[in-house]
């Protein structure tokens, strides 16, 4: 069974220091498996790495079996792979449906058209409403982007990831900065949007790991010390010591 | 949370007759409009300024296609607009020459496609950087062509560049183009094609990926898109349409010279653009009928209309970075609910900004008299020391005596003040207006 | 032959030198700001005319100093008035201010000194010949200039290095907030900066408007070259504006004195028909061309290189 995304060997490095040191990962399709670990670990570099932010410094990232180190970001999008921003990265002056509506259209073949109208595009029409409902901002679909409070900026930044209709999914740390209801309904969102597919997602909050990751990999100083299940990796001592500490929940 | 809804969105596609109408009744409207016009305005000088408005309408929307659309700042771009003019006036040349069957109005065809051909040329080359750097090609690639206009003597024709006769072509239903009326019409006709055919382009998939690009050129590449790409393209559009008003220049003055090619002409179509509003699609048609007017009109004034042409520029760019559209459009908030509270809300308003406008008149009239005495006495000391307005008045200001410039200085620093203490006024008429409608709009 | 290679590498790099006045102070206020400040041209002009001006009413000494004073003074104004506010609308707005400001300045200049060019002459004191390079004479003028120019270029390191002034400057370069946060007024440094960036063009001017013509349209002739030199160079590095204003100082010197084009070399073989393309480019000499190899420069390097030849931060 290929993986979906598989690393080997991955290094970055920034002049002489290394943030990644050698991470060998292997997700597999349908997946939903947590990347966690403490602060500086590389975990928002590995996303960029795998996405295509940032060209390895060695090792090869392959997704469903294809080589795909060092292709820019938009080749790799187009081979269904999606990411989400750490701190939100969508276009602030663009309406909340022209924001998701963006992510829509290569991915619906219309590519660089510039004879069609794009209001007249009746599938563009129904996805983007789709997602905006899945999103819950249907209701503020006319809004500038940069007006909606902070949750609804991190579902409109999850809507704009999946719209695109990628089946691999990346999502980095999409609950920071929420409340305790805001973040359940983020995870009820993300539970459902990942249904099918293969998720990555960078968490802090242990909670929401342990609830929804079917696999965890632990990354400290640039490795994986520790990928596996989440009771295994509760008891793990290594990644005690390293993240968890001795008393985790 | 539930499944999809299976209401309709009022964005959905059921346009019925009558919005169809509606949609098409500006386009309708401008049409009659443009066609209506030299009947209001008869006059020859009066056609002529037409004619350079619409040229420059043409011009300047094309440069918003770059600026205000996807984000790319050009100091260039009379380059396409220039080679566009001189391709024109060789191509109508050569027609003329050879006999062949091609009327006037085909040959801004000929200006497009030179357009389109130097924006991919170039555009290939300046695309691939964003930002500071585009900024700088552009300003680089616009010197060099300027450059070379002095070498290419045989394109670019030197001092006197290469003139046309437009009256030479075949003619068209017994319209040779000499008299300015018909010029005018052909002008506008394709002044009208081209802002509808870039308005449609605003609203393709391509349209909106410029837009995307201009807000975010980074996230753009993680939906998929080569922003690059997408900058190219808009390019090469901007070119073709600076090529067609270039064509429609030469045209219109059946000459094209190495100032259509220059820094200048690439820093009028940019402060047109910019004074008119880069966010909005109407705002550089404002700016460029604003900007036609004014360096028409104002040179007629003063000498040095260019000085009051750059403050007010910068006067924009630190009062209202939106341009005149930006600022008309900040009322459209206000424009709601019912029709009376809409009029009474406005009305007010409007009457606050009259009660500000009268201070700030005579600060603007104090300090034009300053730099207007300031001028003379340094520059035109030929003339002696008695300054004369308006051909037929017999106003003179004696600049050696002190009372002008007393007055001067009172005027201005006085208006000011008193244009502050204005500003209270507006706001109150503002918050009154934003409130009514807020009720109204319950 | 010898001559002219001797006398030509001695303009180039006054000319060099001339360039890096300005490039410095243009790479300052970049580096400080992030805003490429198409104005910094207008201001050696106006360091020009107020020297010409002052010149004529207490004599040379007085203009060099105390028209960079004046020039920089209007620099700092601009900063806290203008560009300031530009700077909270956007990168765009900052530009398109510069932009204007140019336009701006080129005009008041004329509404004051008209479009000619103005009388700015060599001061009496320094009319003479230097030495002789064969049989041409090299004058003090001209010498005065590159001394002058290098005793500035110590001066700004000194401050730069020495002063505490100089290390906030240094400092604000790269981490402006951190130097905030620590108590110093940084609004109060970038209008500083502004200002000593447009002295140090200014007295570009007030010692090279003797020299060269000193007419309203120095900064439009000026302005693009400079820009050339400062993003070959290395937007953001001292170092590179120098080693690029001596390269593009030495090769526009070198390219106005030579004189042959490619019909000279190769036009017994072949021979364009006069009235196209080819032929103008066949017969076009080296100092035609003179003028445009900066632009080819920047397009080139802006294409293949776009750090510069030295710079650490990508336009």
């Amino acid at each position: 069974m290929t993986s979906a995304v598989e690393l080997r060997g991955l290094e970055k490095r920034f002049g002489k220091t290394g943030i990644i040191r050698g991470v060998n990962l292997d997700v597999r399709p349908s997946e939903r498996h947590a990347v966690i670990g403490p602060n500086g670990a590389g975990k928002s570099t590995l996303f960029n790495l795998i996405s295509g932010r940032l060209v390895p410094s060695a090792g090869s990232i392959h997704l469903r079996g294809e080589n795909i180190t060092g292709l820019r970001p938009y080749e790799i999008n187009r081979r269904g792979l999606s990411r989400s921003f750490q701190v939100t990265n969508i276009f602030p002056r663009l309406s909340v449906w022209e924001n998701v509506r963006c992510a829509v259209l290569w991915s619906m073949g219309y590519k660089y058209s510039f004879w069609r109208n794009v209001d007249k595009l009746d599938d563009v029409r129904e996805r983007t409403q789709q997602i905006l409902e899945q999103i819950n901002l249907i209701d503020r679909r006319q809004l500038p982007a940069g007006v909606l409070t902070y949750a609804e900026q991190r579902a409109l930044e999850i809507g704009v990831t999946i719209a695109g209709g990628a089946d691999i999914i990346l999502l980095d740390e999409p609950t920071a900065g929420m409340s305790r209801s805001e973040a359940e309904h983020a995870v009820s969102l993300i539970r459902r949007i990942s249904e099918g597919r293969t998720l990555i997602i960078i968490e802090h909050d242990m909670g929401v790991v342990f609830d929804l990751a079917d696999r965890i990999s632990v990354l400290v100083y640039g490795q994986i010390i520790a990928t596996d299940q989440p009771a295994k990796i509760k008891a793990n001592p290594m990644v005690q010591q390293a993240y968890l500490g001795a008393t985790a929940a | 949370m539930s499944g999809p809804t299976t209401t309709m969105l009022p964005s959905a596609n059921r346009t019925s007759i009558g919005a169809r109408i509606r949609s098409y009744s500006l386009w309708i409207g401008a049409g009659i409009v443009l066609l209506i016009l030299p009947v209001v305005f008869p006059s020859g000088t009066a056609h002529t300024t037409m004619c350079l408005m619409a040229i420059m309408i043409v011009f300047a929307l094309s440069y918003n296609l770059l600026l205000g659309q996807t984000g790319m700042l050009s100091f260039g771009h009379a380059v396409y607009y220039g080679m566009a003019a001189f391709v024109t006036a060789h191509a109508m040349n050569w027609v003329v020459r050879n006999g062949a069957p091609i009327p006037l109005p085909l040959i801004p065809l000929v200006g497009g496609l030179a357009g389109l051909f130097f924006g991919i040329v170039f555009g290939s080359v300046s695309t691939k950087r964003g930002g500071t750097a585009f900024a700088m090609i552009s300003l680089g690639l616009a010197e060099l062509v300027a450059s070379s206009s002095l070498v290419l003597r045989s394109f670019f024709g030197g001092d006197e560049g290469i003139s046309t006769n437009r009256t030479k072509l075949l003619t068209m239903f017994g319209w040779d183009f000499g008299p300015q009326i018909q010029v005018y019409y052909l002008i506008a006709a394709w002044c009208l094609l081209c802002m509808i055919l870039m308005y449609a382009i605003t609203r393709t998939p391509l349209g909106r990926m410029c837009n995307a690009v201009r807000e975010n050129p980074e996230r753009v590449e993680f939906v998929g898109y080569n922003p690059q790409t997408v900058r190219f393209i808009a390019f090469s559009f901007a070119g073709l349409f600076a090529g067609i008003a270039g064509s429609l220049a030469a045209i219109n003055f059946e000459l094209a010279t190495s100032g259509d090619v220059g820094i200048g002409r690439s820093g009028v179509v940019l402060l047109a653009a910019y004074i008119g509003g880069v966010g909005f699609f109407v705002g550089p048609i404002l700016g460029a009928i604003l900007v036609t007017l004014l360096s028409l009109r104002l040179s007629d004034v003063s000498e040095i209309w260019q000085l009051y042409f750059g403050l007010l520029f910068i006067g924009m760019i630190i009062f209202s970075p939106g341009g005149l559209s930006g600022l008309l459009m900040r009322h459209a908030p206000l424009w709601r609910g019912p029709l009376g509270i809409r009029l009474a809300g406005f009305g007010k308003l409007l009457l606050s900004y009259l009660i500000a406008l009268i201070p700030a008149l005579v600060m603007i009239a104090g300090a034009v008299l300053l730099v207007e005495m300031v001028h003379h006495v340094a520059q035109k000391t030929a003339e002696g020391p008695t300054m004369h307005f308006l051909r037929q008045n017999a106003w003179t200001i004696d600049t050696r005596s002190y009372t002008p410039w007393i007055a001067g200085i009172v005027m201005t620093i006085g208006g000011f003040y008193l244009f502050r203490m204005t500003w209270p006024i507006i706001e109150r008429a503002w918050n009154d207006a934003a409130a009514q409608t807020r009720r109204g709009a319950v | 032959m010898a001559e002219l290679i001797i006398i030509s590498t001695l303009n180039g790099v006054l000319y060099g030198m001339l360039l890096f006045l300005m490039a410095s102070g243009l790479t300052l206020i970049f580096s400080m700001m992030g805003v490429l400040n198409f104005a910094h041209a207008s201001f050696y002009m106006l360091g020009a005319f107020l020297g010409y001006q002052i010149s004529k009413w207490a004599g040379f000494v007085p203009a060099l100093f105390l028209a960079p004073l004046i020039a920089g003074g209007c620099g700092a104004l601009v900063e806290r008035f203008g560009l300031r506010t530009a700077h909270k609308h956007g990168h765009v707005a900052e530009l398109l201010f510069t932009f204007g400001l140019a336009f701006v300045l080129e005009e008041v200049i004329q509404i004051i000194w008209g479009k000619l060019a103005v009388d700015y002459r060599v001061p009496p004191l320094l009319d003479f010949s230097a030495f002789t390079v064969y049989a041409t004479n090299y004058p003090a003028y001209k010498t005065f200039m590159l001394l002058f120019s290098i005793a500035i270029f110590v001066g700004l390191i000194l401050m730069l290095t020495k002063t505490r002034t100089g290390l906030i400057i240094q400092a604000s370069l790269t981490h402006p907030h951190m130097v905030a946060m620590l108590g110093h007024n940084v609004p109060r440094v970038f209008m500083l900066v502004f200002g000593l960036g447009t002295a140090l063009a200014a007295i570009a001017g007030v010692i090279a408007g003797p020299a060269l013509v000193t007419q309203s349209n120095m900064a439009a002739l000026l302005g693009p070259i400079l820009f050339v030199v400062v993003v070959v160079g290395g937007l953001g590095s001292l170092s590179g504006a120098f080693v690029a204003s001596l390269l593009i100082g030495l090769l526009q010197t070198f390219a106005i004195a030579a004189d042959w084009s490619l019909a000279r070399i190769f036009g017994q073989y072949f021979q364009p028909a006069s009235g196209t393309i080819l032929n103008d480019i066949w017969t076009v000499t080296v100092a035609q061309v003179g003028p445009l190899l900066p632009y080819l420069l920047l397009v080139l390097v802006l294409i293949f290189r776009p750090t510069g030849l030295m710079g650490t931060r990508d336009t």
